[in-house]
Parts: C-alpha cells; structure tokens; sequence
C-alpha cells in the first residue's frame, strides 16, 4: 500500500551528484557548485526558495581547517542564507534538515555532502579519528581496523573470504549500470581471491574506490513537495547511533548500531525492495545484511555502492539519492539506505524511504 | 509544529591551559556537571550534539567518534557541528531544534577546544605558517569601523577593561587580571593596529555544556529553566566586491529574523542581558550596531556611557566575554549558557538583577557566519 503523508511528511523532491572522479582536477567548490546548480534548475526552484541550508564535509581531506567555508561559494550565499554545517557525511546534513523542516515554519531545505580525498592519504588522514592519546599513536587506520573485523567475522564462521569476494563481484558488475560510478569493469571471484592480501583477510579490491564528489538533495514538507513533483520520495523514517571506539567493547561480528538505527527508523516495519549500503570494506556488507535483516528479495546496492565509487563525505548521501532514484523511477515502492562513520562501522544512519503521494 | 524548549542544565570546565586533562576528561566533566544540574543521568539523554572549530586545533578528525564514551551516547544518536567561529552557538541551535522538531525530549549538547594541544593561529590561517590569524583580518574592518563612526580610541580600552573586571566576578574565567586598567590595557604591545594585545582573547582549554528539554519534561529537574524563545543563523560569502564587512548583511538579517521570531521590537529595552561574541575589544560596539541594538554610528557611544557596564542598561558580556576566555569551538556555547544563567539568576556575583531576557550571540568565518538566540524566564514574556 502507497504511503499517505502527513503535513509534517518530508520528501525528497530533486538529488544531483557528480561522477565519483578518482581525481579531479579542480577545487571541491567546484564539485559543489556543479552538484547545486544542477540540483536547483532540474527542480526548477529558485535559491531564494530555499529556506535551510545545511551541508557535510571534512577539513582534514582538504588539508585545510576551515575548508568547508570556501564550498559555501559553490552553494550560493548573497543575499545571505539559513545556513549550517555538520563536519560529518552530508547523509547526517539530511539528518538535521529532516528534523528541521518538521518545526513547521519552512517548506524547503537544500542538503550538500561533498569531499575531495584525492589529494591526502586517506588511511593517514583518517587514523586521526582514534582516540589521540592511546590509539592513534599506534596508527591503527580504518582499514587496518576493517582487516581486524573482516577477520573475526571469518574466525566466528559468519563468512568466507569466498563471500567477501563475491561482494565485489556483484557490486562491480552493479555498477556498469551507474554513470557515476568509478570502478565498473566486471571481475570474477577466482580472479579477486588470487589477488595478494593488503589486511588480511581483506585485499585491495575489498576496500572502496576513494574518489572526489558531491551529492545534493532537495527536500519539501508535504504540501510543497506535492507542488514541486509528481514522484516524491518520502522520508519516513530517520535514525542514526553509535558504539565505542574502543574495539575491545565490540562485537565486532556485529553492528547493534545499526539495528538500533533501523529500529528507530521502522525500516523492519515494511518490506524492503532495495537498500543502498554504506559498504567502505566488502565484509561490511555481510554484516550490514545481517543487521537489517534483509533478505534474497532486496536489491542492495544496485548502484554498485562505494566498493565502486566513494565520494567521500557525500558517499553516505549518495546512498540515499540512489535509494531515491529507484523509488521516484518506479523501480522500488519502500527501501532502505545506510550510512556509516567511524572505523569498522562504529556509526550508522538508517533511512527509510517511501513512494506514494 | 515546533514545541517549546528549555535549558534545565548548564555546567562549564574552568578556562585556562589544562594539560593535565584529556580531551575526554574535559568534555565529560562539563556533561557531567551540566547534567547534575538538571538533576538528570546519561540514561536520561536521548541524543548528543557536539561541537568545536575545526579538528586540525587539537589533529583528531571526527571528535564525535572517540569521545562517543566519554559522554554516555554509545547506543544513542550523536551529531557533530562545525560552523567556524560561530560553532559553540550553531550547536545549542542544532541541539534546540532536535528538541523542537518534536524527535527528542531531552538533548545534551557539549562544545569544547584544547588550544593547549595544538596551534590556533596556525590553524585560523588555513593551516598556513606565518598566516595573519583572526587579528590580522579583522583589524583593517575595525579601523574602518572607527573611521566611519569617528569613535575615539578609547572605547576599546574602555571595552577590554570592564569585560576583564567583570570576570573576575566568574571563577570559570581564564583571565583574572586584578590589576587591569585603561593605562595597561593601553601601554600593552600592539598586535594589530588598533588592536593591543589587552584588546585580544586568550588562547583557552575548555568544555561548555547544557541539556536542553522539552515542555513536559522541564518539570523533573529543579533548578529554574531558561526557555528558548527564538533562535536564528544567517550566513553570507567570506568576501566579493562590495561586502560590507563593517555592517554586515548577515549579521543585521540574522538579528531581524531572531527579534521577528521572539516579538522583540526594541531590543536595547526589551533585552535584559546580552553575551556577544567579542574576541577583539572593538567588536562589541560593531555588534551592537550590527545587530540593531544602537544605531548605526552609536554603538561606541553605549560602550562610552557605561550601558554596557554590568550596572548599565544594556549589560553586555557581565562573564567576561571571550575575552577572558576564549576555548574556541566552546566559546560560542558559553556565550548561550550565560543568557541562559542570567534569565535563571544562576549567574552569581555577575548576575544582572532581575534579568527576565537574553541574547546569546556568536559569529565565525570572515564574519559570515552568525548564530543568535534569546532565553528567558518565562515562556511568553511580555514586551513593551
């Protein structure tokens, strides 16, 4: 049965992105700016309709404290704007937009995720996420950390390094279909097992394609989306949480967060037709699948997932417009899509979306 | 439709160098006491809202991930915001609205900085070495300032001084210069034309706190609530041909839609106490003009006539103002959770008597960024 919104329903009414670039040649302002003048004139809306603003990136990938200011250039800010940031994946921007427009007093909010990892490390840059005092001196980096989990979910029997590799085999041959996406060439599992191991049991290939991206996403409360489309999405659910960061206090076998999450969403309150996964490790798949008790029936990650494009800091949104997309074409009536922050899934957002008008 | 909001719990670290404490320890001392206040526990809080500038200040991206322990919100939401300068109060905004939007009841929202761990004037020039730091770009705004208001130099002497006095009222403070004076304030080296190194803030370590609740909820803890009346963030390009850096367009649309919002239409009158973001002595008669309390061209003349003294009619910063403290990410924050001390008369030896209304007030960027809100101690107060 189609969803039937409320007046304090939000929807999704216009997503843009850009091609996940392995580098590009040009500042993230540039990213943005392309990302939101698409976004605006496919929706045929003013940026004087906006009424919130509210964007996610990271300093740190630019090398530059303060980096977010400059993308406010790409975003449009004169006359001045309702404008705020979150220095998290912009799928947390949605988050608090989301919240936002349910205060009743704007109709229209403009979300932006964007990031530009080509030009650090990313494992170096992001092993600062430990704890500075006793983790990140060792150098323990998220990958190093993914290694530790994709282990132990192969020690507890929970999967082989045979179901890891056919994660990236489904997610590349996904892609092909996905203009944006950066890895799309088909492989084999024989092929990706004989590959040498970079964190065991994990490989390169199980690792994401960091790229250079944005997403952005307009939403609505009820009556002005009504007026803005003919296909909204709906956001009918919302939640996100997260575990410690110390390991030790950790199954990491598991992902709780993420169950809390899609309970506090209501994802398990419906069937789900497809689901988008925050996927930055292949193993990660496996246990998101658990925790969302998703069965044969979903399509997860048709898009190819960050296994084969990761914009990083518009990777979580991007899993939310893709989920969008389906919904709006007519290829899904209720999905899912999962964001995540932290080493080995230590945080994680849970969107529920909905067709219907 | 939005639902009413309130501060039930306030609690802040002391400002100054505090080496000997985690990053950990800092914010979860300010938690810990903001939630005694409330008379409330972790298991009370629904969700976390976290903020301070940017990661490069202490080198650990993401804060919200490790120090998700620290304060109690594994298993809970926790949302992390970053708006520069302007952070402290964009948090208590974002914190607000998770509560007014209706998802949550009860939010505990913390910002801090451990300047001692890192380099801020590297960090506030792009992570540039021998950049110009905040002084440096706002100096030549605040000689244009003068030149255009022809204030006399001594106001923001005037200024320096009577925020340090006044925080030698508020043990939290990090400066307690019991000897300052025009003559020091004068006589100390000059940093950035106007600006003397007296004029400028102090490099804090420090954690700010509040837990914030919901109208059916304010009855469980006993301390007077401050209700949330209106809020407001407006935010304009750091620079282009023609930007007004003096009267900012921002900073005036931000305070017109907060006054809007809360019924305030003469806001020298109707507000009781003010805490403004002044890191730079010359910026409190720049706010009051660029946030439509005085005129254009009279907000020197406020801080000349002693409105703005603790016994003033317009008493601004009676904590002392950032500068005397100035935990960067946090100090945005401390500036909202002294409105909110003043409205529940918590504020101690720098209480205003019989505060009713407050507006806390910060600002970030290229001054671009600006965050505002205004408590008071009752839901519906009246002005006239």
């Amino acid at each position: 049965m189609a969803f039937s919104p409320g007046e304090n329903d939000i929807a999704i009414v216009g997503v843009a992105q850009t091609d996940a670039h392995a580098r590009f040649e040009g500042p993230e302002v540039v990213l943005i700016m392309e990302c939101v003048n698409r976004l605006l004139s496919d929706a045929k809306i003013e940026r004087d309709d906006v009424g919130f603003t509210i964007a996610g990136s990271c300093d740190y990938l630019s090398g530059m404290p303060f980096a977010f200011v400059s993308n406010v250039d790409g975003m449009g800010a004169w006359p001045p704007v309702y404008e705020s940031h979150v220095e998290m994946d912009g799928a947390w921007a949605l988050f608090e937009a989301w919240l936002r427009l349910q205060m009743g007093d704007i109709d229209v909010a403009m979300v932006v995720g964007s990031g530009k990892s080509s030009p650090c490390n990313a494992r170096e840059v992001f092993h600062l996420q430990a704890d500075p005092y006793v983790v990140a001196p060792l150098g323990i980096d998220p990958d190093a950390m993914a290694g530790i989990q994709a282990q132990a979910l192969v020690n507890a029997g929970k999967a082989s390094e045979a179901d890891i590799a056919d994660v990236v085999v489904r997610s590349r041959a996904n892609a092909s279909s996905n203009p944006h996406a950066q890895l799309t060439d088909a492989v084999s599992a024989d092929e990706l097992l004989a590959a040498p191991y970079d964190m065991a049991p994990l490989r390169a290939h199980d690792v994401s394609a960091k790229a250079d991206g944005a997403a952005a996403m307009l939403i609505a409360r009820r009556d002005r989306a009504l007026e803005l489309t003919d296909s909204p999405v709906w956001i009918t659910g919302l939640d996100h949480r997260i575990e410690s960061h110390h390991a030790g206090l950790r199954d990491l076998t598991d992902s709780p967060s993420t169950r809390l999450a899609a309970t506090g969403a209501g994802a398990f309150d419906g069937d789900v037709d497809v689901a988008e996964l925050h996927v930055l490790h292949a193993h990660e798949e496996i246990i998101l699948r658990d925790a969302l008790g998703l069965d044969d029936v979903a399509k997860v990650n048709p898009s190819g997932g960050p296994l084969a494009g990761d914009p990083v800091m518009a990777t979580g949104l991007t899993r939310i417009i893709e989920v969008a997309k389906r919904i709006a074409g007519g290829d899904a009536t209720r999905g899912i899509a999962h964001a995540t922050s932290g080493a080995a899934l230590q945080q994680n957002l849970v969107c529920v979306l909905e067709g219907g008008s | 439709m939005a639902r009413p909001c309130a501060v039930v719990g306030i609690g802040q670290t002391k400002y100054k160098r505090q080496l000997p404490v985690t990053i950990d320890g800092l914010v979860r001392e300010a938690a810990l006491k903001a939630l005694d206040d409330a008379e409330l526990t972790f298991a009370d809080v629904d969700a976390v809202v976290i903020g301070k500038a940017p990661d490069a200040l202490e080198g650990v991206i993401m804060p919200e991930l490790s120090l998700a322990h620290a304060l109690g919100a594994v298993g809970k939401p926790i949302h992390r915001v970053h708006t520069a300068g302007s952070v402290g109060a964009s948090t208590a905004i974002s914190a607000a609205v998770l509560v007014e939007s209706g998802r949550y009841d009860t939010v505990l929202t913390v910002t801090y900085e451990k300047q001692s761990e890192g380099n801020a004037t590297w960090a506030l020039s792009g992570g540039r070495s021998g950049g110009q730091g905040a002084g440096g770009t706002f100096a030549p705004w605040i000689r244009e300032y003068i030149r255009r208001s022809n204030a006399p130099e001594h106001i923001g002497w005037t200024v320096a001084v009577k925020d340090r006095l006044n925080a030698l009222k508020n043990p939290n403070a990090h400066l307690h210069l019991e000897d300052i004076s025009i003559e020091k304030v004068k006589e100390s080296p000059m940093l950035w034309d106007p600006l003397h190194f007296l004029e400028s803030c102090p490099s804090s370590d420090g954690a700010a706190a509040m837990v914030l609740t919901s109208e059916d909820k304010v009855g469980r803890s006993p301390n007077p609530p401050a209700w949330v009346l209106g809020h407001a963030k407006r935010t304009e390009f750091s620079s282009f041909p023609g930007r007004d850096t003096i009267r900012i367009q921002a900073g005036l649309d931000c305070a017109e839609a907060l006054y809007k919002k809360v019924g305030i239409t003469n806001p020298r009158k109707q507000i009781d106490a003010a805490e403004l973001y002044v890191p730079f002595s010359w910026y409190e008669p720049m706010w009051l003009e660029g946030h439509l309390i005085a005129e254009e061209g009279a907000g020197w003349k406020m801080t000349d006539e002693g409105a703005t003294a603790l016994d003033g009619d317009f008493p601004v910063n009676c904590s002392g103002g950032v500068l005397s403290s100035n935990p960067i990410g946090a100090s945005g924050m401390i500036r909202c959770l002294e409105a909110a001390n003043q409205v529940r008369g918590t504020a101690g030896d720098y209480q205003v008597d019989g505060a009713k209304v407050a507006l806390g007030h910060a600002y970030g960027g290229a001054a671009q960024y600006f965050a505002m809100w205004i408590v008071s101690s009752e839901l519906q107060p009246e002005f006239n």
